[in-house]
Parts: C-alpha cells; structure tokens; sequence
C-alpha cells in the first residue's frame, strides 16, 4: 500500500479547524476523497481552503493545528 | 515640542514613514517588533527595538499590554500607532495616556465618538455635513426599520454599528429582500462585532469616494484638500489620486469646508480624514465617516500640498499649535498613489510572500516610493501584503500619468508577485486616463478588460 503525501500549495500558517470553536475538518485516522477538505492555510490576512486532492485511507497529519507552513510543504499522509 | 522619543505601534512601510517623520524631527525612535519580524526594515532603521511576541497580530501588535509595558521600559515620551492594528482603538489611546505617555492622535473619547457609525452620523449631521438618507440613529427591529426603508426608497443598506471597512453591509433591493436579510445582518453583528446595532442608509448606486484630509490642534482646523480613492477590489483600494479630478471647483471647496465644520464640531486634534460618497450625476456629496488615524494615501496630499502630515500629527500631539493657515494652502499639480501589493493578478490576486531578490526602484522628479522592502527581505505571511506604494506627482493629471507609465516601466521586485502589472495596465486605460471611474469600476474592469500574463517569472514583473 503507497503512502501519498498530501501537499501545502501556498505558504502560511496552517489550520485543522474552520475556526477556533470548531471540531477539526478530519479526525487522524478518517478517510478522504479528493474534494475533502482537510484545512485552512491562512496567509496574509486571508484564508484558503485546502482539499485533500486525493482519495486514500487513514490519515496522519504531518502538521499541528496553527503551524507554520512552507509552499510544496507535506501537510499530511493517507494510505492509497 | 515636549516629545524627544516615540515608540512606533506598527510595521511594514508605515512604520518605516513613521521612523523617518520622527528622525528628521530629532526624535529617539524606538520600534516594537513581533518574533516574524526581526529583519525588518524598520528594526534596522530605528534607533532601538524590542520585541513584543509571537507573529501572529493578536500576541504582538494588537496586544495592548505588550505594547504598553515596551514603550515604558523604553521610557519614550509618545507613541505613534500608525494605521490598522491599534491605531483606532479608544482602550489603547486611553492606556498609553494612562502609562504617562502621549497618544499620536486624537484622544480615546474621539476615536470612541467617531468610531462609533451611528453617533459619527449624528455628529455630522449637527455640524450640517449632509448625510446619506437613513434612518437617525439604530433601528430597534425588523418592524421599526420598515418605516425607514419604504421612505428613502431602494436599494437600501442594512448596515452594523459597530462594522466598517466594507464588513457587516447587506443590501436589499426589495421589501422581501429587507425582510430576509434584516435578521441575518443582526445575527452576523452580534457574532461578529458583539454589538448587534443595525442602522439603514440608502444605497446610491454610482458613486465615487472622495475623502478630506483635516488637520487640527483642538482649537484651529484645516483640510488639505481632498482624495479620490474610487478605485477599490473588494472594498480595498489600490489606486488613489489627489485632488478629485472628478470635482468641480465649487463642489471641493463646499466638501472641504463641511469637513473642518465636522472637525470643529468635535474639536479635533491631530490628523484624520472624512470620508464621503460624491454622487457624479446629482453632484451631492453624502458623509461616510471619519478615520482618526494616518492613511495609507496620506503621501499624496502631501505631494500635492507639501505639507508633511506625519511630522504635523507629532507636532500637534506634542502641544504645538498649528502651524498652518488655510489661506497657505494651495493644491500644487496631481498626485498618484499605486499601491504595490504581494498578490498575483494572474491568479486573482492571491497573495503571496516570499524572498525579495532584486528590486529596481524608479526614480526622477516627482517620484517617490514607500516601502518596507530591501533586497534581500523574506516577506513574512503573517500580515497584509501591502509592500509599498509608489506615488508620482504630476505638474496636472495628464502629466501625472505619463510620469507614472514611465516610473512603472521601470519598476521591478523579483522573487514575488506583484500588484505592478495591474498598475501598468490601469495607467494605459483609456477611461482611467479619462478619469471616468467609481467605485464599481475596477472589479468589473478586471473581468471585462484586465489581460496578465502568467508572471510566475517576475523577470517582467
């Protein structure tokens, strides 16, 4: 089973949740479809969605909720 | 002058403006700097600085006590808080007085009296500025509001107390609509602002913005004439001029005397600006609000009156009288200010920091260009992608322009996307070279007209 890597195309600070109060997009472990969204990279005062791109099981985030994150930077892993 | 150093509040280009007013005063400059921010240029130009948190805005320049507790250990006689971040927060005016020093700018029941939509309106009104039609004053219910609308007639605006800068607006054009959206803006108020206070004004459908800049020192006001800033992205502007080509010459002087009747009213201290709605057709002008702080476009009033409005707001702010008289005041020729933004007009403006490589800045007789870039810089992405703002002057408009297309040709910052392109395309407008714009013109220009090339490669940029 290939692991696919699951990218960042902008840089910024990276969020699991749509906004503090919220319950994350995935939980660790879930499984995604390409149109998934799996979080929020906010840069410069405005914030962009993030899809999963690709279908795969079980996955494992590379970043923390609020971190900072680089462009082409692996945001999380899924089994495909 | 009882003020021999400033702790500047901010960052970026205005922070850079401010350090530069400040020195040439002979001021002790002291700038506060968040973890993102210790390469700054501003860090480098100032005579100390300290650091006052994590990148993020909330821990650092919107952190009242950090601020505060740097500006004492600094022992500075004032402090300067620029625009955006704190700049017109009454608790933070009122904490920097209470910290023993000097607030550059108005005083905290100023900024908290015009800040407020609905008592700036009341306020306006009193000092006979024409305001849009409305309701007077908050509207208590979906009913009471009512009454209000089907008297102005539509469109209509459902607007917060408490919102500004474009946020909090609904806009109905029918009594269903009004009836749907009423409840919704009241909701999104109260979560967003937590004051649910909604007031309704009439829309008016083909406007451009023009805005007074007023000098005051408590007791003598002026304007320095006014701005044209109708060239806006989602209630962002991006191109400001100086005067309002659009205005006839007995149109700009009752708009400038209405706005130092509203600063009188107040007896306003330091620099702000009124801004107002010109209807082109009726050639009414209606009152939107006032800022009490320095703006973004503040560079080309003073291009065209050669006043320097940073160093005037820190004289006045240290208990100097006005220096200036109206009767001195004269507009000189036209000024241009382009804003220069990290964002790629290819890829509908999304921003983009990064490292600054190279940067060719243009130079010649009436230009100018203020920034926070060196080459060099890695723009941080915590922040808003304002990079500097060229600003050209011009003996009259058309002269203005092909000055401008000139410095733009030769204008380059490599590494990022630029806002230049935009630029370049919007000085060889035909209609903007006319001066046939409002508010609405550009988002639509942009789909309509704008054509970029993919400058992924920023060689060309």
């Amino acid at each position: 089973m290939a692991i696919i890597e699951i990218k960042s195309p902008i840089p910024g600070t990276f969020y699991r949740k749509p906004s503090p109060e919220n319950p994350v997009f995935k939980e660790d472990g879930a499984d995604v479809v390409e149109t998934d969204v799996i979080g929020l990279v906010e840069v410069m005062k405005t914030f962009h969605e993030i899809p999963a791109g690709v279908s795969g099981k079980s996955i494992r985030f590379i970043i923390e909720d609020s971190d900072p994150i680089m462009a082409g930077q692996v945001i999380a892993e899924v089994e495909g | 002058m009882n003020i021999r150093s400033i702790l500047i509040a901010n960052r970026g280009e205005i922070a850079v403006r401010v350090i530069r007013a400040a020195k040439a005063l002979g001021l002790r400059t002291v700038q506060v700097y968040s973890d993102a921010d210790k390469d700054s240029l501003a860090v480098q130009l100032a005579d100390e600085a300290v650091n006052i948190g994590p990148p993020a805005a909330a821990k650092s320049y919107l952190n009242i006590e950090a601020i505060i507790q740097a500006a004492q250990q600094a022992n500075v006689d004032a402090v300067h808080p620029g625009y955006g971040f704190l700049s017109e927060n009454a608790d933070f005016a009122d904490a920097v007085v209470a910290g023993g020093m000097v607030f550059i700018g108005p005083n905290g029941a100023s900024i908290r009296l015009l800040g407020d939509k609905i008592a700036a309106r009341a306020v306006a009104s009193k000092a006979g500025v024409p305001t849009v039609p409305g309701s007077d004053g908050s509207v208590a219910n979906v009913d009471a509001g009512r009454e209000v609308v089907e008297r102005i007639g539509y469109p209509v605006m459902i607007k917060a107390a408490a919102g500004g800068g474009g946020r909090g607006i609904r806009v109905a054009s029918n009594l269903e609509e009004y009836e749907r959206y009423f409840p919704q803006a009241y909701a999104e108020a109260t979560s967003a602002f937590t004051d649910g206070s909604l007031y309704i004004e009439k829309m008016i459908e083909s406007s451009r913005h023009v805005e007074v800049q007023i000098l005051g020192d408590g007791e003598n006001f002026v304007h320095c004439f006014e701005r044209e800033c109708s060239m806006q992205r989602r209630r962002q502007k991006v191109w400001e001029e100086a005067p309002a080509y659009c205005l006839p010459e007995n149109v700009r002087q009752d708009l400038c005397n209405r706005a130092v009747a509203l600063a009188r009213q107040v007896k306003y201290k330091g620099a702000g600006t009124v801004e107002f709605l010109y209807d082109q057709k009726t050639q009414d002008f209606y009152f939107i609000e006032v800022n009490t702080r320095i703006q973004v476009e503040h560079t080309i009033t003073e291009a065209i009156t050669g006043i320097d409005l940073v160093q005037e707001m820190i004289r006045i702010a240290g208990g100097e009288k006005l220096s200036i008289k109206q009767e001195d005041l004269r507009v000189n020729g036209h000024a241009i200010e382009c804003r220069i933004n990290a964002e790629d007009p290819s890829k509908d403006f999304m921003p983009w920091p990064g490292l600054v490589d190279e940067l060719t800045i243009p130079e010649g007789d009436g230009v100018r260009f203020d920034t926070m870039l060196y080459p060099g810089y890695s723009i941080p992405p915590f922040y808003d992608s304002l990079l500097g703002k060229l600003i050209v002057w011009g003996t009259d408009r058309s002269d203005c322009l092909s000055r401008l297309r000139a410095a733009l040709q030769n204008f380059k910052i490599s590494g990022v996307p630029t806002t230049i392109p935009l630029h370049i395309a919007l000085a060889n407008d035909a209609d903007v070279s006319n001066g046939d714009f409002d508010t609405k013109f550009l988002e639509k220009w942009l789909v309509t007209k704008f054509v970029v090339a993919d400058n992924k490669s920023e060689e060309v940029a």
